[in-house]
């Protein structure tokens, strides 16, 4: 009689342990955020009160219009909503071009048989390995030739002709897929491209979503792309201009500065909350299968 | 045969974009850099042959040994400590605790943030006078915290911290890999008396290995290229460059000093680095590995 009472006090205990530790953890987590929200919306002054002040003494929404309009008398137009239009137009493309060519490209590798197929896909996986420095100075160079160097196009064409990683996540998919279907409908006489349009892509949307998500986090924030290829100030995108804002205003007014790095958090805390689901599985999934 | 070659024909038009974008925007500039490795160049003039120079240069450049050591020494703190803190995470999130997906949806969002907002977010954070985290140290009893980002032996640690911070990534991959250990096996680790840890060390380690691997490679390729984060947090790698990592000397060779030739042969280094060390730690940890 006593054993399973004393077991059932420990496991108590121990599970109370746990969700203590879990509290601690997750207030360190939360804080620096619930910090950078604090700051973006109180006076300057309040920003360097010791004691620090957590509720601002009036809440100054306008500090993220601010950070939005700074300098926008000089420049003619609003830096941060210029930023963020090109950002957005940047991103949808990068994520369409990731997913239409890498939804082909893993078609072709997961459910089509031609020669030298898997060495192709070894090589692709090892293109993981390039570190993007190593061609960032012939890129360059070849982009400089093409005359798109100031424009957006180095960012967003190369998005249109596939990328090892989510090539391997869609192929890895497809292949789940079983192929009675495809096979049936190849008898059929239907062709390659119909089966894949009506067969696999409606079936692999949650893989096509995860993609999505990632490109989306990647397009996001690049940093280093724009800062290689962007020139004119006015088509900087978001993280480049928030770093030249930075660095422009010597990083004193800290409360504008914090607005407007949540104006290029919120879209991504936003997305992850409603594909919440999509997120966790879509990493889950490129660890366990790697 | 018909069928095949129409099959053939199907699958290269179906990778036909990954095809032109490897030769393209990979194998290509991969080459060209080779070459421009092994010449003097400029982008205002032709490229100069001279042969294995830039390599030479490179061994009796004490600045690229100084980004090299500081890119090293980071990887060195940061990964282990990564790997140790996500793995605990992810055994603590696995004792099928009440309250998992909102526990873990806070452990994950911080490695959401977008580089530039975690570089803000930290420059604050971390301000010698004005910072919260001083302001705390100071509250307890610390009355000279480190000016972090101003002092050359604590800008390394401080983006070691912040490399903890964005530790959800690597932690639902691990709770993944944890939830796919089957129950029974650590039921009959029990029946043979192991205990907590002995479960861990006999049982969970082994079969998360693939994914320790897994994160440990992405880690390596990762930490060597770091480049954003301290271009914006520490320009030039300052203070006494401390900071300065590998791919910011290799940007500032190619774009502040216009030595392109010097910057190829540097990224030929770093790729060479990255797939030896690739390489090794495939080796190393098949032995080690556990594939179910």
């Amino acid at each position: 009689m006593a054993k399973p009472q004393s077991l059932s006090t420990r496991q108590m205990l121990q599970t109370a342990g746990i969700h203590a530790v879990l509290i601690l953890l997750s207030v360190a987590f939360v804080f620096p955020l619930l910090w950078m929200l604090s700051t973006a919306i109180k006076p300057l002054d309040e920003t360097m009160v010791n004691p620090p002040q957590w509720i601002p003494s009036e809440f100054q929404w306008g500090n993220f219009q601010e950070a939005f309009n700074y300098n926008s008398d000089t420049l003619g137009y609003s830096p941060f909503l210029q930023y963020g239009l090109n950002t957005i137009a940047l991103t949808l493309l990068i994520v369409a071009g990731t997913v239409i060519s890498n939804a082909l490209v893993g078609y072709s590798f997961a459910c089509l048989k031609w020669p030298g197929r898997e060495v192709a896909f070894g090589l692709t996986l090892a293109t993981m390995m390039v570190p993007f420095p190593v061609l960032m100075v012939p890129l360059f160079d070849l982009f400089q030739r093409f005359g798109w160097v100031g424009t957006f196009r180095p960012l967003w064409v190369p998005a249109f002709f596939g990328s090892a990683f989510s090539i391997y996540l869609l192929r890895q998919f497809f292949r789940s897929i079983p192929n009675e279907l495809s096979e049936a409908a190849r008898i059929d006489g239907c062709s390659e491209w119909r089966i894949f349009w009506q067969i696999i892509a409606p079936l692999s949307k949650p893989a096509l979503a995860v993609v999505a998500l990632f490109s989306f986090n990647g397009a996001w924030n690049d940093f280093i792309g724009p800062l290689l290829y962007l020139q004119d100030q006015k088509s900087f995108t978001l993280a480049l201009g928030l770093q030249a804002y930075q660095s422009q205003a010597g990083g004193t007014p800290w409360n504008l500065l914090m607005a407007a790095s949540l104006i290029v958090l919120g879209p991504v805390l936003i997305l992850f909350f409603f594909a919440q689901r999509l997120f966790i599985q879509g990493i889950a999934v490129t660890g366990i299968k790697g | 045969m018909k069928k095949a070659s129409k099959e053939t024909i199907a699958g290269l038009a179906f990778a036909s974009p990954w095809i032109i974008g490897f030769c393209v925007f990979l194998a290509y500039p991969l080459l060209q850099a080779l070459y421009l490795s092994l010449t003097d160049y400029n982008t205002l003039n032709a490229p100069v042959w001279v042969g294995f120079d830039n390599y030479i240069d490179l061994f009796k450049d004490e600045l690229f040994h100084k980004s090299l050591v500081n890119t090293f020494s980071f990887a060195a703190f940061s990964l282990p400590l990564s790997m140790i803190f996500g793995i605990s995470l992810a055994l603590l999130l696995n004792n099928q605790v009440k309250g998992l997906s909102l526990y873990r949806a806070i452990f994950y969002v911080p490695s959401l943030v977008p580089m530039i907002s975690l570089a803000m977010l930290w420059l604050w954070l971390f301000n010698g006078d004005y910072g919260i985290i001083n302001i705390a140290l100071k509250g307890i009893g610390i009355s000279n915290p480190p000016l972090w980002l101003s002092d050359a032996n604590w800008s390394k640690p401080a983006l070691v911290v912040m490399s903890l911070w964005g530790v959800g990534n690597a932690m639902v991959i691990y709770l993944a890999g944890l939830q796919n250990v089957p129950v029974s096996l650590y039921e009959s680790a029990e029946l043979d008396g192991a205990g907590p840890f002995r479960k861990i060390w006999l049982v969970t380690l082994p079969l998360l290995s693939p994914v320790i691997q897994f994160n440990l490679i992405m880690g390596i390729i990762g930490s060597l290229q770091v480049f954003a984060l301290p271009y914006v947090m520490f320009p030039g790698g300052a203070p006494d460059r401390a900071t300065y990592f590998f791919a910011m000397y290799l940007w500032d060779s190619a774009f502040v000093n216009q030595r392109m030739g010097y910057a190829s042969a540097m990224g030929w280094v770093m790729f060479l680095m990255i797939f030896a060390l690739t390489m090794v730690s495939i080796k190393l940890s098949d032995k080690g590995v556990h594939y179910s």
